[in-house]
């Protein structure tokens, strides 16, 4: 065993071992503490628990990559996934709050109707479990890569541990673990990033020494024959820029996974601070992203510039076994270097292997190299655990209680939420082990879906009382169709050929499109036909206030915090 | 997106209910102005001509994509916070306890 191969086993069995013993403290006895945690998380810690909820094997692993490869362009990311935050906390979180029940597709029901909850329901599982299969496949690639176990081995380790804490304490071993497992993934991601800032620029803050190496890496990459890093519009047009920052924006504030997570504050006022510290602890991470991207490319090219095939550096041949760095056969010197393989480079390098290489590729000790496995092992269970929550309480509270056994005891719910969790870890293990070939394509497209379905429906819910049942759904399935049809249109998926974009509209980019055509089918819909009934205008009266008027408080309340500029 | 409600005379009840909404509309269609104009206007769609000026190190446009758009956001969720609690107290709507603590 390698040295790196001890000290990444060290950092993922104490890691593992603290989920564990976390699980094993908040273990549930009600269905109100399986799916929302009792409404009971401090609101720092549910910030916590949402920005692992959020941070994915894709976050962790793969997006300093793509930015590296990507340049200007890869800011569609990091705008994308933390402009949604501002919407949740001004448009959903505080009124989802308030309402105070269990899952997103019970609100459209008890707002709207049950077809809508159906649908709601439909369109949360397909989300979901394209989702998680993501994250087992990006577990079960740290395991072969740092311990030398299959991956299929990899998936059912990792498989093993979020099923026990799941199944026992539902949201609330969830809430908790998510929580140790944010301070893994944020301290395994900065650790090498501000070391790796320090040797480049002797600054270790990387969100402000990467401003330093750009000059040189613009003419680094052109005599690689790259584009220049920091010019924009190279990779996408700016209408496609412009539309998929939409899409992720709005997406991430559709994502069920996410909303739920407001849930489980214990105040209205708290969901809004909870969006605050979330983003907080998430801009760590995002902040870092591109330095950590602008730094890789830099050493990454630096060090195999014009160098002969026998004397690249250690790391090249280490990760080579994964089949994720590749060499040209017939390179003799490293004169391109690209991250598709079909650009012919003489050196080819995977988007996701620059994260986890990042301390190789630096020359950081093993103990550092072995700590990023385990906080690539904590990004991807915790999005995992938040998503099989989601498809287990859609199974349970919206489809088999609504449809089947409307009439059941508290213990009954907890057993088939149980049950339902258990069914959604062992269908994730066998995907997860063999993606079936459309999910890779499709998971990056959730953000549509989500964007194109659940966030008009529930904006409009809110603030409009106007919007009824007949118009909600058929905006719903207006946004589906159109944002379906043309990822169908534009991808080689189930089939169907591959046709040029439109307008140079990509697929990532459509769930904005379908969003708008949902949200004028809803107003036209809703207009043309009757208003909702007097008791829905009243439940959503009831939403836009956090508690019941007092008679203005004298004395007894805390004076209001001196005036402040808003800009 | 508000519920259009003619302004005139309603009874004292519905009064504070709609300036309270009111307000918080405004708050938010404000904040909601700056989160679009910043990314999309400083990061997409004049990048270019703000990549022409320097920002320590960084070309203004490019650092306003990779890092200002990101403070923006969470000073403007830190403002809505804290000023929905002004409003909430204001309007006696915060949520307390029996002895007047936030819960």
């Amino acid at each position: 065993m390698s040295n790196i191969q001890v000290w990444t086993l060290v950092f993922i069995i104490l890691s593992f071992g603290t989920y564990i013993f976390i699980a094993w403290r908040s273990r549930v006895a009600e269905t109100e503490g399986f799916y929302v945690a009792g409404h009971g998380i401090p609101t720092v810690a549910n910030g916590a628990a949402i920005a692992a909820d959020w941070m994915s094997a894709a976050s962790f692993i793969s997006m300093a990559g793509l930015i590296a490869f990507l340049g200007s362009d890869g800011s569609v990311y990091l705008m994308g996934w933390t402009g949604g935050y501002v919407l949740l906390a001004m448009l959903i979180a505080p009124y989802l709050r308030k309402w105070g029940k269990f899952t997103v597709p019970e609100f459209v029901g008890d707002r709207y109707s049950e077809f809508v909850r159906t649908v709601a329901a439909g369109a949360a599982i397909i989300i979901s479990f394209t989702y998680v299969v993501g994250q087992m496949n990006g577990g079960g690639i740290v395991f072969s890569r740092f311990l030398n176990i299959n991956i299929t081995g990899g998936v059912i380790i990792a498989a093993g541990i979020i099923f026990t804490y799941a199944v026992l304490g539902g949201m609330k071993g969830i809430t908790w673990t998510q929580v140790a497992q944010y301070t893994v993934l944020i301290v395994a991601y900065l650790i090498p990033a501000v070391a790796v800032a320090q040797l480049v620029t002797g600054i270790p803050i990387p969100q402000v020494s990467f401003g330093q190496i750009l000059d040189e890496l613009n003419a680094l990459s052109a005599e690689f024959g790259l584009d220049r890093y920091t010019e924009a519009f190279t990779a996408r047009p700016m209408i496609d820029i412009f539309l998929v920052t939409l899409t992720l924006m709005i997406g991430t504030a559709g994502l069920p996974h996410v909303i739920i997570r407001f849930y489980t504050t214990k105040t209205v006022r708290g969901s809004r601070y909870s969006a605050f510290w979330a983003l907080l602890f998430i801009a760590l991470l995002y902040t870092t992203a591109p330095a950590v991207g602008a730094f890789t490319k830099f050493n990454l090219l630096e060090g195999v510039q014009g160098k002969s095939v026998d004397a690249l550096p250690q790391w090249i041949e280490n990760w080579s076994g994964t089949g994720l760095v590749t060499i040209a056969p017939d390179a003799t010197t490293i004169e391109s270097v690209s991250n598709s393989a079909d650009a012919g480079a003489d050196l080819t390098i995977n988007n996701d292997i620059l994260v986890l290489a990042s301390p190789e590729i630096a020359g950081l000790p093993a103990p550092i190299v072995g700590l990023v496995a385990a906080g690539g092992m904590a990004a991807a269970m915790s999005t995992a655990a938040g998503l099989l929550l989601v498809i287990s309480s859609s199974v349970s509270h919206d489809f088999y209680f609504r449809r089947f056994r409307k009439t059941a005891d508290d213990r009954e719910r907890l057993l088939v939420g149980r049950v339902a969790m258990g069914g959604a870890v062992v269908v994730a293990v066998i995907a997860g082990i063999n993606p079936p070939a459309f999910v890779a394509q499709v998971v990056a497209f959730a953000f549509g879906l989500a964007a194109c379905s659940f966030f008009p429906a529930i904006v409009l819910g809110v603030f409009w009382k106007r919007c009824n049942d007949k118009g909600a759904a058929a905006g719903m399935l207006a946004g589906l169709v159109v944002t379906i049809s043309y990822m169908i249109y534009t991808l080689e998926v189930f089939g169907t050929a591959e046709n040029e974009h439109i307008l140079s509209i990509s697929p990532e980019a459509i769930g904005a499109i379908g969003a708008a055509v949902n949200f004028i089918v809803a107003i036209i819909v809703s207009k043309a036909t009757t208003p909702p009934p007097k008791h829905l205008e009243e439940m959503v009266e009831s939403l836009r206030y956090p508690a019941a008027r007092r008679t203005p408080a004298t004395g007894t309340t805390s004076e209001p915090p001196p005036e402040q500029d808003v800009s | 997106m508000a519920r259009t409600e003619d302004e005139g005379q309603a009874p004292s009840e519905g009064d504070w209910r709609r300036e309270y909404w009111r307000r918080n509309l405004r708050l938010m269609l404000t904040l909601l102005c700056v989160w679009f104009i910043v990314p999309f206007g400083g990061g997409v769609l004049f990048v270019e001509q703000l990549n022409q000026v320097s920002f320590g190190g960084y070309p203004l446009g490019f650092w306003i994509a990779q890092q200002g758009s990101i403070y923006t956001f969470l000073v403007l969720i830190l403002i809505y916070a804290v000023r929905m609690d002004r409003l909430d107290d204001k309007f006696g709507v915060s949520e307390r306890d029996e002895e007047g603590q936030r819960r």
